[in-house]
C-alpha cells in the first residue's frame, strides 16, 4: 500500500539556509581559526561559558571578557552510539561526551576519538585534537582524545554532570 | 476565583507505526469525533479549538494547522496552536484549560497529534547545529549521557532500566490503543535486545507512532456524574545551557511540580497514580525523584511500588514507551491521568484512583507542564 502513488506520494523538501553567527560566536571562530579555543566569562558569577555566550543564560549580564581555555579536559558523562541512522556524519560506534574544559563552567558536547569505546571512562582527562585544516567551526576539533593523565573523582567534576 | 474546569469527553485514536488509511485531517478528527461523542456535544457546541504538535520537522509539514480548520470544525471560531517540544500535549491541555478557568470560552476542544510516519523525526533531531560538531544523534543521544549521569549519581543498578521496560510494555497489552505489544516481553529480553545509545537498548526506548489525543473541556460538567475536574495547572521552563544547570533533574521540573501541587492543595502523597512522560526507561526513576514522588526513584522501581498493583502505580496505559505520536504523547499522559480518576481506564485501571497525575516534558529538559485532575469538583 506504501507503494500505490494515489494513497500515499513523496513529497522532497530541501532548504540551503543562512546562518548569522552574531558577534560573539564570530569572535569564537576567529580563535578556531587560530587554533584557540576562547570562551567568555561572566561578569557577576564569574561563570566561563564555551562556546561563549553573549549574555550569562544565569545571570542576564553582557559577558565581555574574553578567556583562553583547554585545551585539555574532564569527560564528565558520555554515550556510545552504536547503530546508525539516517543523516549519520560518523560511523558507529562512537562516543559523544560531555567534556568539561579545563577553565570552563559548562561541559561541552563533542566526540571522543583516538580511544576504545569500552574504555570509556567519566572523569578520563582528554585533550583537544585539531583538524589539519581549520575551518570556522567547532568542529575543527577533530575529537577529544586521553591525554595520558590519571582519572579524576567524581566529586571533582559531579556538580557538572 | 476562577472557573472550575471539567473534562468531559476524551478521545484517542488507536495508536500505530502507520497509520495509512487516514490523512493528518483524518487522523486528529478521528480523536476530536471520539471526544466530542464522549462528551455528548456537537461541533457546534465548542467555543474555540486549541492544538498542539511537535516541532514541524517531526512530519515535514510546516504550520499542518491551516489546514486543519475543516477537519475539527474550528471555521469562523478561535483556533490556536500551541508549541513546547515534545511537552506540547501537555501545554496544549493546561492552555485550553486556562482559557475556561480564566472565564474567556465556556467549552474547548483540544487535540494533539503527530503522525511519525509521513517524516522521519530521528533525522528531524538529528540535524546539525552551526558552528558544531557531529555530535547529535536523535533524542536518545542527548539524553543517554544524562541517565548514564542519573545511575553514577545515586549508584542505580542497570536492572531498574529493563525493569521499567518490562513492566510498561505489560501495562500496554491491557490498553487496546496502545501501539507496541509485546506479550512474551521479560528482562532476559530487553536485556538481550541491542544497545542503541549506550547506556540505552533498544527495547528501553520509546517507538514512532501515528495517532491523536483530544479532550472536551467545560465549564460545567455537562451532565456527566464522571467527569474528571482539574485541581492543579503548572508550566515551566529553563534554557538548554547554562552554568551549574542540574540535567539529571532539572529545577524547572521540580518548580512545575511544586506549583502544581501548591495549587491543587495536596502533596505527592496524595497522589493515587500518575502518567509521567517516560521516552527512555530510566527517566521513570528520574521524574519520580524530580516531581516528589519518590525519594529514590530506582528503588520505587525495584520494589515493585510503580507497577499497575503497586502503592504508586505509574504508566499505567503502557506509557510513551508503549506509544509515541510525539506532539500528542503530552495530551495522551493528562488524558490517561483523567481516565483515571473518571473509573474509564479499563483493564488498566487502578482501583479507587481519586487524584492523579499528568506530566510532560520537551526540548533538552527545557519544558515542563503538569495537571492534577481528581474525582471531586475542587472546592
Amino acid at each position: 500500500m506504501s507503494d500505490d502513488p494515489v494513497t500515499r506520494f513523496k513529497a522532497p523538501v530541501r532548504l540551503d539556509y543562512t546562518v548569522t553567527a552574531g558577534s560573539v560566536t564570530a569572535d569564537f571562530l576567529r580563535e578556531i581559526l587560530k587554533g584557540r579555543l576562547v570562551g567568555r566569562r561572566c561578569p557577576d558569577c564569574r561563570c566561563v561559558y564555551l562556546p561563549p555566550r553573549s549574555a550569562c543564560p544565569t545571570c542576564g549580564v553582557i559577558t565581555t571578557e574574553q578567556i583562553e581555555v583547554g585545551p585539555n579536559g574532564t569527560v564528565t558523562t558520555f554515550s556510545v552510539i552504536r547503530f546508525p541512522f539516517e543523516g549519520q556524519v560518523l560511523e558507529p560506534p562512537y562516543a559523544c561526551a560531555h567534556v568539561l574544559v579545563d577553565g570552563t563552567d559548562t561541559p561541552l558536547l563533542h566526540i571522543v576519538g583516538n580511544c576504545d569505546v569500552d574504555d570509556m571512562r567519566m572523569g578520563m582527562r582528554v585533550r583537544a585534537v585539531w583538524a589539519e585544516e581549520l575551518k570556522p567551526t567547532l568542529a575543527s576539533v577533530r575529537y577529544f582524545e586521553p591525554n595520558g593523565e590519571p582519572d579524576v573523582t567524581y566529586d571533582s567534576f559531579s556538580g557538572h554532570v | 476565583m476562577s472557573t472550575p474546569v471539567a473534562i468531559t469527553g476524551i478521545g484517542q485514536t488507536r495508536y500505530a507505526a502507520k497509520r495509512d488509511d487516514l490523512s493528518m485531517p483524518g487522523l486528529v478528527r478521528e480523536a476530536a469525533k471520539r471526544a466530542l461523542d464522549d462528551a455528548g456535544v456537537d461541533w457546534s457546541d465548542i467555543d474555540a479549538v486549541v492544538l498542539g504538535k511537535a516541532p514541524d520537522m517531526f512530519e515535514g509539514v510546516v504550520q499542518p494547522e491551516l489546514f486543519l480548520a475543516g477537519a475539527l470544525g474550528a471555521v469562523g471560531k478561535p483556533m490556536m496552536r500551541v508549541h513546547t517540544a515534545g511537552s506540547v500535549g501537555g501545554s496544549t491541555a493546561v492552555v485550553a484549560s486556562h482559557l475556561i478557568s480564566s472565564g474567556v470560552h465556556k467549552r474547548i476542544l483540544t487535540v494533539a497529534w503527530e503522525k511519525q510516519s509521513e517524516s522521519n523525526a530521528m533525522w528531524a533531531l538529528s540535524q546539525r547545529f552551526p558552528f558544531a560538531p557531529p555530535t547529535t544523534a536523535g533524542a536518545g543521544g542527548y539524553f543517554a549521557p544524562i541517565i548514564r549521569a542519573y545511575m553514577r549519581r545515586t549508584d542505580a543498578p542497570e536492572h531498574i532500566g529493563w525493569q521499567v521496560a518490562v513492566k510498561d510494555r505489560q501495562n500496554a497489552a491491557l490498553n487496546p490503543l496502545a501501539h507496541l505489544q509485546i506479550p512474551d516481553i521479560s528482562l532476559e529480553k530487553v536485556q538481550a535486545s541491542p544497545m542503541l545509545w549506550d547506556p540505552i537498548r533498544y527495547l528501553e526506548t520509546c517507538p514512532s507512532s501515528d495517532g491523536a489525543c483530544a479532550m472536551v473541556m467545560s465549564c460545567e460538567d455537562d451532565g456527566h456524574k464522571d467527569a474528571a475536574w482539574v485541581h492543579g495547572t503548572a508550566m515551566r521552563s529553563e534554557p538548554m545551557l547554562f552554568a551549574g544547570r542540574d540535567e539529571v533533574s532539572p529545577q524547572a521540573g521540580k518548580d512545575c511540580a511544586r506549583d502544581a501541587y501548591a495549587e491543587a492543595g495536596i502533596t505527592p502523597a496524595d497522589i493515587d497514580c500518575a502518567e509521567l512522560y517516560v521516552p527512555f526507561s530510566w527517566y521513570e526513576p528520574m521524574w519520580l525523584e524530580n516531581v516528589g514522588l519518590a525519594e529514590s526513584g530506582w528503588r520505587a522501581v525495584d520494589e515493585g511500588r510503580t507497577a499497575l498493583g503497586g502503592d504508586l502505580p505509574i504508566n499505567m496505559s503502557g506509557g510513551v514507551l508503549s506509544s509515541n505520536p510525539i506532539g500528542a504523547s503530552g495530551m495522551i499522559r493528562f488524558a490517561e491521568a483523567a481516565l483515571q480518576v473518571r473509573g474509564r481506564a479499563g483493564a488498566h485501571q487502578v482501583d479507587g484512583a481519586k487524584l492523579a497525575l499528568g506530566h510532560a516534558y520537551g526540548g533538552g529538559s527545557q519544558f515542563f507542564s503538569m495537571w492534577i485532575v481528581g474525582s471531586e469538583r475542587p472546592s
